[in-house]
């Protein structure tokens, strides 16, 4: 009988079974609905807009520094009282801008990049990808929340402590940040308060890790093999596995931190230095360390911010060119390869650090190697356009255009990674240009591109899709006009993190910096619209369908919004992969990953 | 005769009075030279490369203010001050204002009261920071750029505090903050006079950044009273 | 829609690509034997990003162009190969890029910093702090005096501690607070930081370099040209990062030797 495929084992629908029995209940209450929720749907909205609030703050941040730095000159109506020792009468001390900067920076990469592709969507839709109904540790999931709400008020207080907000950058290199406020304005209890938000951050990372992790292995329903799920939900599990070790590193990094600012230990202070004209009591410690420490968490970092782009991307296009993406299995391997090889590479943001030069050619090698799988990406997805029928929706065109910007990003990367050129290029405009477009355009374009799209299964409304393409077009171009010039300011040698160009040579470079700015100003004030229509959409849209945009995957299959336990107490059995369109079937040009009804109830 | 006999009561009270209560204090005051023996450590110039729009204000060369002697080993920047014997006093009103000219403090020291207004003043095109190593009053440090407003300060408790900028190291002055209002500091030629004193016993103190503190007693009569100060000089 | 979204994005690469090509930004002219080097390396891959960025930035607007939904219910089509052989190609074709590149980019890397120091380098103590450089000469005893943490004095111009009263090495060391070297001949920087990180950089030496804490870090180069530039700092260091600067000024041996007398008799 060894011919014959064996059953299907009934352990897993057993567990799935039982998990429904014992933890999954319908909410009862206001707070168990909205606010402490169980639901992996809930959880997901709640991520989306921690999100939403955090993106606001820190543009309204970036808006600060960039009218600065065109203008260094003006007043700023209204800064005096909303700082009043740094901006006293309107004028923005180098401190406050630099504090500006930290929180920018902390503020995007964790809070906006870090929660809304992985924690915000991947809450929301990785369940029902995969056919179950929420994820396997409900209440993890909503304490991971609830930690990373924490997280963000105990940053947000840094704003109000005497010494203000730290200034050391998100970065937050030793000893600057380690020695305490001898160092100078800004590093007094407010450095200290980003250390332990950020570590609170990490915890709840570390639980959201695992529920991700253990929901993709476990949680599949049947049929679901591993190479059938879509590709948002590769990348959502390969993230995990790379934030579960990330966040790992980056938590008793900033207790490190935290013990040599108020408990007396030098991890990474060495002896004999004379701060404000105090010689500091440390001896021993290593500035090095704590780069080593956060390059090893914050490279793997910034694949945590854009792998779920690519997954939602991968996901996305093949829907609106309604033909599968080329080279499935080549893709899904290609992203993995991105998270191992992630981690090889932390000491290209360290080349020049003092670490030994020979180290350099270490690291340089594989973070070449990595523009591989990532231009491979790229490449499968010009393929999938070629010979498509591209529907073109705000979703489709936030994943074109993520295509563009990633390559543009991707390849000023290419430069840095060569330690002989960023000999020239390190710690100037050219670094701020390259991981503004990978992050803060190319991720952004993959969360506009989820929002657009898994909208309607979230709030049962469509969003106005005429709005939608306005916000893309000038989106579009305000990033090109705002971002690429940085790239020039770079190759001219003019330094990141000035709160002002006093230097002989940096002085031609103004007009540059007033058409960033102005470029920036305008880019912002065109998410207005895309705040608009969020509003408008979810108070006024037209009903969603169960599957407005003819899509494959076992979320277009439920009602929209989704029922309390996703299926409706059905188990779905998934006959298909997750992207088969462009052939002929009943529904038409695609394919349902669910088998029809008839065959597949539990 | 009624009217002549209250007229002359009243005289006599009036003379009374006066007599009891003495003569009206006449206010003195104290003044003195401050000089010093052996010798001075060499004041060393200082390079203000980094900064061009201060190196133009100088033509020239500066030399650090440290110590600061004039003609017959007469020293400076000599805070003389009141330090027992005097009746504390409310804090005066008027504000001591320190400027920040060229890359250089001016006054080298300013001397204010306990509670005195001080306002700091930037001048230059280049931005400043202003941070003052206070150990018994709270410290604080703050960028002042171009075109900023004056920082107003005040500080509560007697301190002479080394006052720094760290954009630009070589800039170097105090802050002597004292508990009574009667002080003056030397002027180029070693002098000072501090009035406004009713007679009586009083302690002086002297205190040069380098060469440390000395006090004298000095009893104030009707008339102005002299008191002198010599310092040691040492070379390092 | 998809035909805007095409010219728009042609229109954005040859404004790009036509600001990289007519260099209206770029690098300043190099004064250092190792700055060819470096131009030479950041040239390749210039042209080589270049090519990419133009190619696939084009194919990617015509083929959103060409393959727009016609309603036309014509048949997908799938690429010519597939995936596979697409692959491989670029696998190889990028990969042979990236050997060229490390291969010759080492060598440029090795030149600059795991170069044995030239014996004959001229040796300048270089010290970073919150927000200035002091350069240190040793003198004519050609040695350098030992710096004690503990007696900085910064407002009375000892910013390197020392104690010449107690040290004779320290006594003819020269303290400048711009670096002024002679031209065409190498020179070795040790570069210390008193307090915070910092960073040297003259984009004119296309070299770099970050202070570090507990460490000393020599940097070495040779400048071609008699100029006077800005050393800027690349590490944030506080508040006053931005005005953190010093002159580098290169001089004729004889004017150099000049100076270094002058500063001497100070």
């Amino acid at each position: 009988m060894s011919d014959t495929p064996a059953p299907p084992p009934v352990r897993r629908r057993e567990t799935v079974e039982k998990v429904t029995a014992l933890k999954h209940r319908p909410p009862t209450g206001f707070l168990r609905t909205y606010v402490f929720s169980l639901d992996h749907k809930v959880i997901g909205k709640q991520y989306l807009d921690l999100a939403l609030v955090a993106v606001v703050t820190g543009m309204v941040l970036s808006w600060l520094m960039r009218f600065h730095l065109a203008y260094p000159d003006v007043a700023i109506p209204g800064l005096g009282r909303l700082a009043p020792t740094r901006g006293a009468g309107g004028v923005m001390t180098p401190e406050l801008y630099l504090s500006l900067m930290t929180m920018h920076g902390t503020i995007m990469v964790f809070f906006v990049l870090t929660t809304a592709p992985f924690a915000g969507f991947g809450n929301f839709v990785l369940p029902i990808q995969v056919g179950a109904e929420d994820m396997a540790f409900p209440r993890f999931n909503m304490m991971s929340f609830w930690v990373t709400c924490v997280a963000f008020l105990v940053l947000l207080a840094a704003f109000f402590v005497p010494d203000g907000p730290p200034l050391s950058g998100w970065t937050a290199y030793a000893p600057l940040s380690a020695i305490g406020k001898d160092a100078g304005p800004g590093q007094g209890g407010g450095q200290t308060l980003w250390a332990l938000s950020i570590a609170i951050f990490c915890v709840g990372q570390l639980l959201g890790s695992l529920n991700f992790i253990a929901t993709t292995l476990d949680l599949r329903t049947r049929g679901m093999t591993l190479m059938r799920m879509p590709y948002s939900t590769w990348a959502w599990f390969i993230t995990s596995v790379i934030g579960l070790i990330a966040f790992s590193v980056l938590l008793p990094a900033c207790i490190l931190l935290i013990l040599d600012r108020v408990a007396g230990t030098s991890f990474f202070v060495p002896a004999g230095l004379v701060v404000s004209d105090r010689l500091q009591p440390h001896s021993g410690g290593s500035p090095l360390l704590w780069q080593h420490l956060f390059w090893f968490f914050g490279h793997p970092e910034v694949y945590i911010a854009i792998l779920p782009g690519f997954g939602i991307v991968s996901h996305i296009l093949p829907a609106f060119a309604r033909k599968p993406l080329l080279g499935p299995k080549i893709a899904v391997g290609c992203m993995a390869a991105i998270g191992f090889l992630s981690y090889t590479v932390w000491g290209h943001h360290m080349f020049l650090s003092g670490m030994n030069p020979l180290s350099a050619t270490l690291f340089s090698v594989p973070t070449l190697i990595i523009t591989i799988p990532a231009t491979i990406m790229v490449l499968l997805w010009i393929g999938t356009i070629y010979g498509s029928r591209l529907r073109f929706t705000t979703a489709s065109l936030f994943c074109l255009g993520f295509v563009s910007v990633f390559v543009s990003g991707g390849i000023s990367g290419f430069f840095l990674a060569q330690p002989s050129i960023d000999t020239y290029l390190h710690g100037t405009y050219f670094v701020v240009g390259h991981f503004h477009f990978v992050m803060g355009v190319a991720a952004m374009f993959g969360i506009f591109a989820g929002t657009y799209f898994w909208f309607p299964k979230m709030y049962g409304r469509m969003m106005n899709e005429t709005l939608g393409k306005i916000h893309f077009t000038l989106t579009l171009i305000g990033v090109y006009a705002t971002f690429m010039p940085m790239h020039y300011l770079g190759l001219a040698g003019n330094v990141r993190r000035y709160s002002a160009f006093t230097d002989d040579y940096m002085k031609g470079s103004q007009p540059l910096h007033r058409f960033i700015t102005m470029a920036a100003l305008f880019t912002g004030a065109v998410q207005l619209i895309f705040l608009v229509n969020l509003v408008w959409s979810r108070l006024r849209g037209a009903k969603a369908p169960d599957n407005p945009w003819q899509a494959t995957t076992l979320e277009w299959s439920v009602p929209s919004p989704p029922p309390f336990d996703n299926f409706g107490g059905k188990h779905p059995v998934v006959v298909h992969g997750p992207d088969e369109y462009g052939g002929t079937s009943p529904e038409g040009d695609f394919v349902l990953q669910a088998a029809p009804p008839a065959s597949g109830t539990a | 005769m009624r009217t002549k006999h209250v007229a002359s009561f009243a005289l006599l009270v009036l003379a009374a009075s006066s007599i009891a209560a003495g003569p009206a204090p006449r206010a003195v005051s104290i003044s003195g030279t401050v000089t010093f023996t052996g010798t001075p450590p060499k004041m060393l110039k200082i390079d203000m490369a980094k900064e061009p729009s201060c190196e133009k204000q100088h033509p020239t060369p500066v030399m650090t203010e440290s110590v600061v002697t004039g003609p017959g080993s007469t020293l400076a920047n000599v805070v003389v001050y009141v330090s027992a014997g005097d009746q504390p006093g409310p804090a005066p009103t008027e504000t001591v204002r320190y400027d920040q000219k060229g890359c250089e403090y001016v006054p080298h020291v300013a001397v204010l009261h306990v509670g005195q207004p001080l306002e700091i003043y930037n001048n230059d095109q280049t931005s400043h920071n202003i941070h003052p190593l206070a150990k018994a009053n709270p410290e604080w440090n703050k960028s002042q750029p171009a075109g900023s407003p004056p920082i107003k300060a005040t500080y509560d408790k007697p301190e002479f505090i080394a006052v720094k900028c760290n954009v630009h190291p070589w800039m170097h002055g105090y802050f002597a903050v004292l508990g009574t209002a009667h002080f003056a500091t030397t002027d180029g030629n070693g002098k000072f006079t501090i009035s406004d004193l009713p007679p009586g016993k009083y302690t002086l103190t002297a205190w040069h950044e380098r060469f440390g503190v000395q006090t004298q007693e000095v009893t104030v009569g009707g008339s102005e009273a002299k008191a002198d100060f010599v310092f040691k000089a040492l070379p390092y | 829609m998809g035909k805007l979204f095409a010219v728009i994005l042609a229109v954005i690469t040859a404004v790009s690509a036509g600001v990289f090509i007519a260099r209206v930004w770029w690098l300043p002219p190099d004064i250092s034997v190792l700055g060819a080097g470096i131009d030479h390396q950041l040239g390749e891959t210039m042209i080589a990003s270049g090519v990419l960025f133009v190619v696939s930035q084009l194919v990617l607007a015509a083929f959103v162009w060409q393959y727009a939904d016609a309603g036309d219910g014509r048949p997908i089509k799938i690429f010519p190969g597939g995936a596979t052989p697409m692959v491989v190609m670029a696998t190889v074709l990028v990969g042979i890029e990236i050997l060229v590149l490390t291969l010759v980019g080492t060598k440029v890397w090795a030149g600059i910093f795991l170069s044995p120091p030239d014996p004959n380098a001229l040796h300048i103590d270089v010290q970073a702090e919150q927000f200035a450089y002091y350069f240190r000469y040793p003198g004519p005893d050609g040695k350098f005096g030992v710096p004690h943490p503990e007696l900085i004095d910064d407002g009375n111009g000892n910013f390197f501690g020392l104690d010449p009263a107690n040290d004779t090495t320290a006594r003819d060391d020269i303290v400048s607070a711009s670096l002024v070297v002679p031209v065409n001949l190498p020179v070795l920087l040790t570069l210390h930081a008193k307090d915070v990180g910092h960073a040297f950089y003259v984009p004119e030496l296309r070299i770099q370099q970050d202070f570090v804490p507990g460490l000393v870090i020599p940097l070495q180069f040779t400048a071609t040209e008699t100029v006077k530039k800005e050393i800027v700092c690349t590490q944030l260091c506080g508040l006053g990062h931005f005005n953190m600067r010093a002159y580098l000024e290169v001089k004729p041996p004889d004017q150099f030797a000049q100076w270094l007398t002058e500063q001497a008799a100070q």
